[in-house]
């Protein structure tokens, strides 16, 4: 596989202990990118309409 | 190896329909196609050939055997657990059934009385074989696919794959049929509501390793490799009370490190001790809480990297010392770290171990990692070392920036939606459009399931292709004895009787009574076993004659 060649990369050096590394990446902080864009606008034509009663709907039984 | 899957299941507009009743629905639209209508693919739809599937059979089926040594009393296990018999809980049968034939290293059938009329099927536990190996069936109110024993994590994929295409052609029948309801497939784990259904997976384990060894050194891994297994889900608690994202679907539902149940007091390791095969030699670990994934990369790399922390520890029973770095990465809190990994979007949260010193769920993966290479020292084959690469890859990535496995790590992939779609719409965590995503994504439909829309355009990485998996809806592996069930249901399948995952039961008018053939060694079976004899056989009759008499 490429790019595996970072493997020795180990958490001791990756550290550097002065500086606080802004909180490594929940996907959640970064900005949306185009492709995103682009998939939530096909989700909009797929997506249900009435979204709340849809999720009120989705009931099941427990299973295992 | 393989995978079940309990699909969740709504009928569109109707909140209140039976589930049990959607869900045989669902199994007998797929069963009345027969092996053959099976086989016609999906433009020849039509129900109704003279063969049906054939019937489970279940008598070495062990629900209430716990691998910690003990049985449990049907009379206290919980109702749920009942799963051996279809009609009613009755005593279950002695666990001893003949295990002369795989011992003999031949496949030796037995007579069974063949009964004088038709037993009664109960429409709510339809239950059916197919012609890949695998059960379709009606699992507590859930369609549930059991995918054929494989040998390999791409193979389970593949006939994971091959699952939801058999789901998705169930919905396709039932929608074609004006007399039926119309049923929606989910391939998910929760109903955000407080009920949850499972995904298993099943691994062969050699009955040599202690299941207090096997517990002990499976825990810590099995309780953070959701970092990269993880489906995600919307909403936290049971009944998703509070707002946000979550890594896991199941997390909130495991409530117990060690037990027998699987419906309520949910364990990391399940102890049932039901080995559908010889029980001198084989366990069958069960795992239940995993959460089911749409994305190959996950589900590859889950059956992939439990794969080989199992081989890990079966290797400690000759080399002690492989098992040495795993004693530093036990968990203070098994149950407790399960919420807390599931809940830390930032994977960057220490977990309290047992010995006091503190660890992150990457951490703790890579100890498994490293622990795992050295054991498998140099030139493991190929795919043993591509999952190694991707795992190291993987946990490299979700470490710096996890936004990097979008295509590989189902939870990434989804909050990358929401979290779109929250940024445009300036939308809170408790909006409803986001759950609806959350459902919406395993929805089944190519046209309406998002996983699929992201599929569609590319935006996910892809293991297997679609030819690849059309084929696995009808044929079976062939490294394991699935071959031979699926192979005699394709082939025979008017004649059978009945199948199980450990004996398939022949019915030859010509013969005085049924005739029952042991499957107990998962490793017999095989195209290179019996790909010749079953060839040679034009018909059940002479099957059972080239097996000879038990």
């Amino acid at each position: 596989m490429a790019g595996q060649d970072q493997r020795q990369h180990r958490r001791e050096d990756e550290e550097p202990a002065d500086q606080p590394e802004p909180v490594p990446a929940a996907p959640a902080a970064q900005a949306r990118d185009a492709e995103v864009d682009s998939l939530l606008e096909e989700i909009d034509e797929v997506l249900e309409s009435n979204a709340e009663s849809f999720v009120r709907g989705f009931v099941q039984k427990g299973g295992q | 190896m393989g995978i079940e899957t309990e699909y969740g299941l709504v009928e569109p507009g109707r909140p209140g329909a039976n589930p049990m009743l959607l869900s045989s629905h669902v199994v007998a639209a797929y069963a009345a196609l027969g092996p053959e209508g099976e086989q016609a693919g999906p433009s020849g739809g039509v129900p109704g050939p003279a063969v049906r599937h054939p019937r489970w059979d279940y008598e070495d089926e062990d629900p209430l055997a716990d691998a910690r040594g003990f049985r449990l009393d049907r009379a206290s296990a919980h109702p749920s657990m009942l799963t051996d018999d279809p009609t009613r809980p009755a005593a279950a049968g002695p666990d001893t059934a003949d295990a002369g034939g795989s011992v003999a290293g031949e496949l030796v059938g037995t007579a069974v009385r063949r009964p004088a009329t038709d037993e009664y099927e109960d429409p709510g536990a339809a239950t059916t074989v197919l012609t890949n190996g695998a059960r379709l069936y009606v699992d507590h109110a859930h369609p549930e696919y059991s995918s054929p024993e494989v040998t390999s994590p791409r193979a389970a994929v593949v006939w994971d794959k091959a699952g939801e295409q058999v789901a998705l052609r169930s919905v396709r029948l039932l929608a074609q049929n004006p007399a039926m309801p119309d049923v929606v497939l989910y391939k998910n784990n929760v109903d955000g509501k407080g009920a949850s259904y499972g995904m298993h997976e099943n691994y062969l384990v050699d009955r040599e390793v202690p299941f207090e060894d096997l517990v002990r050194h499976l825990v810590p891994f099995l309780v953070t490799r959701q970092v990269f297994a993880g489906a995600g889900r919307v909403g936290l608690g049971q009944t998703g009370r509070d707002a946000g994202f979550q890594i896991s679907q199941r997390a909130d539902y495991v409530e117990a490190e060690v037990g027998l149940e699987t419906t309520l007091r949910r364990p990391i390791v399940n102890t049932r001790d039901e080995p559908h095969a010889d029980r001198a030699r084989w366990r069958r670990l069960h795992l239940i809480l995993g959460d089911a994934t749409l994305l190959e990369v996950a589900t590859w790399l889950r059956l992939g990297t439990t794969s080989l922390v199992l081989w890990l520890i079966e290797s400690g029973r000759e080399r002690p010392a492989v098992l040495e770095p795993l004693r530093a990465l036990r968990l203070a809190d098994p149950v407790g770290a399960v919420r807390t990994v599931s809940r830390d979007l930032t994977l960057h949260h220490p977990l309290e171990l047992a010995d006091g010193r503190r660890m992150t769920a990457l951490e703790i993966q890579r100890g498994y990692l490293e622990a795992v290479r050295a054991a498998v020292g140099d030139g493991p084959d190929a795919e043993t070392q591509a999952v190694l690469d991707r795992w190291d890859s993987v946990l490299e990535r979700l470490g710096t920036d996890p936004r990097s496995c979008a295509r590989e790590v189902e939870w990434v992939a989804k909050l990358r939606l929401l979290e779109g779609m929250r940024t445009r719409d300036h939308l809170a965590w408790d909006h409803p459009r986001l759950a609806a995503m959350d459902i919406q994504w395993s929805d089944l439909r190519p046209e309406r399931g998002l996983y699929h829309r992201l599929a569609a355009a590319g935006a996910v990485e892809r293991l297997t292709d679609d030819e690849e998996v059309a084929r696995a809806v009808h044929q079976p592996p062939a490294d394991t004895r699935a071959y031979f069930r699926g192979t005699v249901v394709r082939r025979f399948g008017a004649a059978v009787r009945a199948a199980s995952w450990d004996s398939v039961v022949l019915d030859v008018p010509s013969l005085p009574s049924l005739r029952r053939i042991p499957l107990r060694d998962p490793w017999r079976g095989t195209e290179e076993h019996v790909g010749a004899l079953l060839e040679e056989c034009e018909d059940a009759a002479a099957l059972v004659e080239r097996l000879g008499a038990g």
